[in-house]
C-alpha cells in the first residue's frame, strides 16, 4: 500500500508509507461480517433442529387426516388427487374409505391424537392390522427412565466419591494415574461399550442370576453408567476444587477429620456444581443410543424388570432408520415425535444444569 | 490430640460422636476412596482386556483391505476405514474454520452495539445448550435436511440438479453381455427395447443391438446371441459417476454425513477453541492495542498465535470424537451393505463405528470377534490422534516454559 494516510497533513511527514486507513476499515468490518455470519450459524442449527422435529411431529399427529392421493387424469394432464377422505377414529380404523371425488379406496390408519401419544401405556406401532396400532409413548419411557436410573445408581455416588478423593485426599502421583484413566472412558466410543454391555456385562449377569434374557436393561444401564462416570467425576471436581481453601482450613482448625471436612463443609459449599453435573449426567445417559441399540433391546413394553428387555426412546428411533418402512408412513413420523419428546427433555435438564451452575453458585471472597 | 479423652457424658446426650467413632469414619471413608478409585481402573481394564482378548486374533493385513462379507471368514473392513478418512476429512475441513470464527466472535469481539450484544449471549447460552443435545437429534436433523432436503430438491435418483455424472440405462443381452444405452435425463421412464436401436458394449463402442420378437426367436449362434435382446423388454437405469460429482438432494452421500458430524462437533470445537483463546494472557492483547493495532490485527498477528497450541489440542479432541460416533451416520445412512470404498463426494458410505455396530448386532460368534478387531483398529486410531494432541501440549509447555 503506497499511498499516504488521509490524516497526515502534506507538510512535515517523513517518507515512510502507511497503509491506507480506509482499507483497513473495510477489511476489518469485513471480517467482523464474516465472524458474525460464522457465528448466526450455530443459531440457525437450534432453529432447525425445533423447525424439522416438531414439522414431523406435526405431521405425525395429523396423519390420522387422509387425503386421497391417487393419479386421476384431469383434461388430459395427471395430477395428485388431493380430496380429504376423512379422519380416522378408534371406529373406522382399518375399514377401507372411498374417496368421493375419484373413487379410490383408502384404508383408515389407526388414530393418532396428542394426548394419546402422552398418556398411553401400549407401544404397538408394527402390528399388521391398522386398528389395533397403539401409539401410547410411555412404554419407551420407561425403558429410558429404568436405564437411565440403574446408569446413574451407578454413576452418581461413584463418581462423586472419585472426586471427593481427586480433589482432598490423592496424593499427585495416585492423580496422575486416576485422571488419565477417567478421560479414556470418557473418550472410548459408545459402540465398544455396547459391544462389551452385548458379550461381557450380559453373560455375567446371566450367570449371577439365570432370570437375565439376552437382551436386558440391566447391562444397558451399567455400562451407561460406567460411561457416565469421568462426566460426573471431573465436573464435581472442577466444583470442588472451586471452593477455597480458607473453608476447609477453618474446619481442619476446628478439630475435623478430613472426612468431615469432605462431607460436612466443601460439598455442601460446592452443592451447586454438584447438582448440575448429576443433572447433566443425566441428560448425557438418556439421550444414549449405541449401547441401548445393541444391549437393551427392541420390544416395547411398560415393566420395571431390570432383567426383561425393553426398548428406549432412542432405541425405537434406531429400529426405525434401519427398518424397511416407507418414509410417509405414520410409524415412520412416529420417529419424529419421540425424537421430539427427546430433544425437549434432554433441553429442559441440560437447561436446568446450566442454570443450576451459573446461578446460584456461591462466590467466596 | 495426646491421647484418647473420654468424652463429657452431657456430650453424649447432644448427640456428639466420640473421637474413636469420628476416626473410624475418616478411615473408613479413606478406604471407600481408595476402592472407588481402582475401580474405575479395573472397569478400564477389564474393558480392553476382554476386546483384546475376543479380537486380537482376527487381526490381519486382510482384515484391513477387503471388504466385508456376508461370511465372517474373509471378511474385513477396508471401506469403513476409507468412509472414515473420507468423512471425517470433509467434515474437519468444514466444521474447523466455522467453529475457530464463531470462537473468535465470542471472545475477542465484545460488541458494544446493542443488537450485537444481544446476539453475542444469545449465540453463547445456544452453544452450550447444544453441546448437550444427543447426537441422534443431529441425525434426525441431517436426515431431514441434508438427505432428503425437504422433499424441495426431488429424489437421490431423480435429482434437481447433478454434474459430473452419466446416466445409462442398462440392458443384460442373450449372450451375457452388457449393454448400455445413454440416457439424458434421470426422471424419464427406462427406455424399452426397439428395433433398430443402438447401445454401447463394454469397450465403448456402439453396436447395433440385434432386436428379435421373442424369446424363442433369439439366434443360436453365439456370436450373434451377443447383441441380441428381445423387443420390448425395459432396463435397470444406473449412474457412472466422475470424481467430482455433485448432486443436489445430497442423498445418503458422503456430503451429508460430513456435514451432520460438523454439527455434532461445532459446539465442542467452539467450548474448547475459547477456553484455548482465554488462555491467552491479556497483557499481550493490551500491548498490541496500544501499538495502534486494530482488533482484528491484534487477533490474527497476536492472539491467534499463541492460541494455536490450544486450538489444536481441542481440535484434535474434537476430531476423535467425530472418528467414534455412530449414532447420526446410523441414522442417515439406515440399512446398507457397503462393498467398496468411497470414490467420489456423493458415494455411499460407511464408517468403522457403523461397521462395527453392524458386526456386533449380528448372532454368529465370528462376527463378533471381527467386531472386536474392528474395535482395536478403532482404538488405536483413536490413540493415535490423542498422543498427537498431548504430544503438542507437552511440546508447547516445554516451549513456552
Amino acid at each position: 500500500m503506497a499511498t499516504l494516510s488521509d490524516s497526515t497533513a502534506a507538510t512535515n511527514e517523513p517518507s515512510f508509507r502507511f497503509r491506507s486507513l480506509r482499507l483497513t476499515y473495510i477489511k476489518e468490518w469485513g471480517v467482523k461480517s464474516i465472524l458474525i455470519a460464522c457465528s448466526t450459524l450455530s443459531v440457525f442449527v437450534t432453529l432447525a433442529i425445533v423447525v424439522v422435529l416438531f414439522t414431523e411431529a406435526r405431521a405425525f399427529f395429523h396423519a390420522d387426516d387422509v387425503y386421497c392421493n391417487a393419479t386421476i387424469k384431469d383434461v388430459g394432464v395427471s395430477r395428485k388427487c388431493g380430496q380429504f377422505v376423512g379422519t380416522s377414529t378408534p371406529e373406522t380404523a382399518g375399514k377401507e374409505v372411498a374417496c368421493t371425488k375419484c373413487g379410490a379406496l383408502h384404508e383408515m390408519p389407526a388414530p393418532v391424537t396428542l394426548v394419546g401419544f402422552l398418556t398411553g401405556t401400549k407401544w404397538d406401532p408394527l402390528i399388521g392390522g391398522e386398528s389395533d396400532k397403539n401409539f401410547g409413548v410411555w412404554p419407551l419411557i420407561t425403558g429410558t427412565m429404568l436405564v437411565s436410573m440403574i446408569a446413574m445408581v451407578l454413576a452418581l455416588p461413584l463418581g462423586l466419591i472419585t472426586a471427593i478423593y481427586l480433589s482432598e485426599y490423592a496424593h499427585r502421583r495416585v492423580r496422575s494415574i486416576i485422571k488419565p484413566t477417567l478421560e479414556v472412558l470418557a473418550g472410548i466410543p459408545t459402540v465398544v461399550y455396547g459391544f462389551f454391555a452385548l458379550t461381557v456385562i450380559t453373560p455375567g449377569l446371566k450367570l449371577l442370576n439365570s432370570g437375565f434374557s439376552t437382551y436386558n436393561a440391566m447391562a444397558g444401564g451399567i455400562a451407561v453408567g460406567i460411561l457416565c462416570l469421568p462426566i460426573v467425576s471431573s465436573l464435581v471436581e472442577d466444583a470442588l476444587q472451586a471452593v477455597p481453601r480458607s473453608l476447609r482450613e477453618g474446619a481442619y482448625g476446628l478439630g475435623a477429620t478430613k472426612f468431615e471436612v469432605s462431607t460436612k463443609v466443601v460439598v455442601p459449599a460446592a452443592l451447586s456444581g454438584v447438582i448440575s453435573a448429576f443433572l447433566l449426567a443425566v441428560s448425557r445417559a438418556i439421550g444414549e443410543t449405541m449401547i441401548v441399540a445393541l444391549a437393551v433391546g427392541s420390544r416395547p413394553q411398560m415393566s420395571f424388570d431390570p432383567r426383561n428387555d425393553m426398548q428406549t426412546m432412542t432405541g425405537w428411533m434406531v429400529q426405525m432408520a434401519l427398518g424397511d418402512v416407507s418414509n410417509y408412513d405414520v410409524e415412520y413420523l412416529s420417529m419424529y415425535a419421540v425424537a421430539a419428546l427427546l430433544f425437549v427433555i434432554t433441553l429442559a435438564l441440560t437447561f436446568a444444569g446450566n442454570l443450576v451452575r451459573y446461578r446460584f453458585r456461591e462466590e467466596y471472597h | 490430640m495426646a491421647g484418647e479423652t473420654r468424652a463429657h457424658p452431657l456430650e453424649r446426650l447432644a448427640g456428639q460422636l466420640q473421637p474413636r467413632d469420628r476416626k473410624f469414619w475418616d478411615l473408613s471413608f479413606r478406604i471407600l476412596c481408595i476402592a472407588v478409585a481402582t475401580m474405575s481402573i479395573c472397569f478400564l481394564i477389564i474393558l480392553l482386556a476382554s476386546i483384546f482378548y475376543q479380537g486380537f486374533n482376527s487381526l490381519s493385513w486382510n482384515f484391513l483391505i477387503h471388504y466385508p462379507e456376508p461370511q465372517p471368514g474373509a471378511a474385513g473392513i477396508g471401506p469403513a476405514l476409507w468412509g472414515t478418512v473420507w468423512v471425517c476429512t470433509v467434515c474437519a475441513a468444514i466444521a474447523l474454520p466455522i467453529g475457530v470464527a464463531t470462537a473468535i466472535f465470542l471472545e475477542e469481539f465484545q460488541p458494544v452495539n446493542q443488537w450485537l450484544r444481544r446476539l453475542h449471549t444469545f449465540v453463547q447460552l445456544n452453544i452450550t445448550n447444544l453441546a448437550g443435545v444427543p447426537s441422534v437429534v443431529y441425525g434426525i436433523l441431517g436426515l431431514t435436511l441434508f438427505v432428503g432436503m425437504g422433499g424441495r430438491f426431488g429424489t437421490a435418483k431423480d435429482p434437481y440438479f447433478s454434474f459430473g455424472v452419466r446416466y445409462y440405462d442398462q440392458f443384460w443381452s442373450a449372450g451375457e453381455r452388457v449393454l448400455l444405452v445413454p440416457v439424458a435425463d434421470p426422471g424419464s421412464p427406462p427406455t424399452v427395447v426397439e428395433p433398430g436401436m443402438k447401445a454401447i458394449n463394454n469397450e465403448g463402442q456402439w453396436v447395433d443391438v440385434n432386436v428379435v420378437k421373442s424369446r424363442r426367436q433369439l439366434p443360436r449362434d453365439k456370436s450373434e446371441r451377443e447383441y441380441a435382446l428381445v423387443e420390448g423388454r425395459s432396463s435397470g437405469r444406473i449412474e457412472k459417476p466422475s470424481w467430482y460429482f455433485f448432486r443436489l438432494p445430497f442423498g445418503r452421500s458422503i456430503l451429508a454425513g460430513a456435514l451432520t458430524l460438523m454439527l455434532v462437533i461445532l459446539p465442542i470445537v467452539i467450548i474448547s477453541t475459547q477456553e484455548a483463546l482465554r488462555g491467552v494472557p491479556g497483557s499481550l492483547r493490551e500491548a498490541g492495542l496500544g501499538m495502534g493495532a486494530t482488533k482484528w490485527q491484534v487477533v490474527r498477528n497476536v492472539t491467534l498465535p499463541a492460541a494455536i497450541p490450544g486450538i489444536m489440542t481441542g481440535s484434535i479432541l474434537a476430531m476423535s470424537r467425530a472418528i467414534g460416533e455412530a449414532a447420526p451416520i446410523l441414522i442417515l445412512a439406515g440399512a446398507i451393505f457397503i462393498t467398496s470404498n468411497p470414490s467420489n463426494l456423493m458415494d455411499s458410505f460407511t464408517v468403522m463405528p457403523l461397521q462395527i455396530f453392524d458386526w456386533v448386532g449380528r448372532p454368529q460368534h465370528d462376527f463378533h470377534k471381527l467386531a472386536a478387531a474392528g474395535i482395536i483398529l478403532l482404538l488405536g486410531i483413536l490413540f493415535l490422534f490423542n498422543s498427537v494432541a498431548v504430544l503438542i501440549r507437552q511440546f508447547t509447555q516445554k516451549q513456552s516454559s
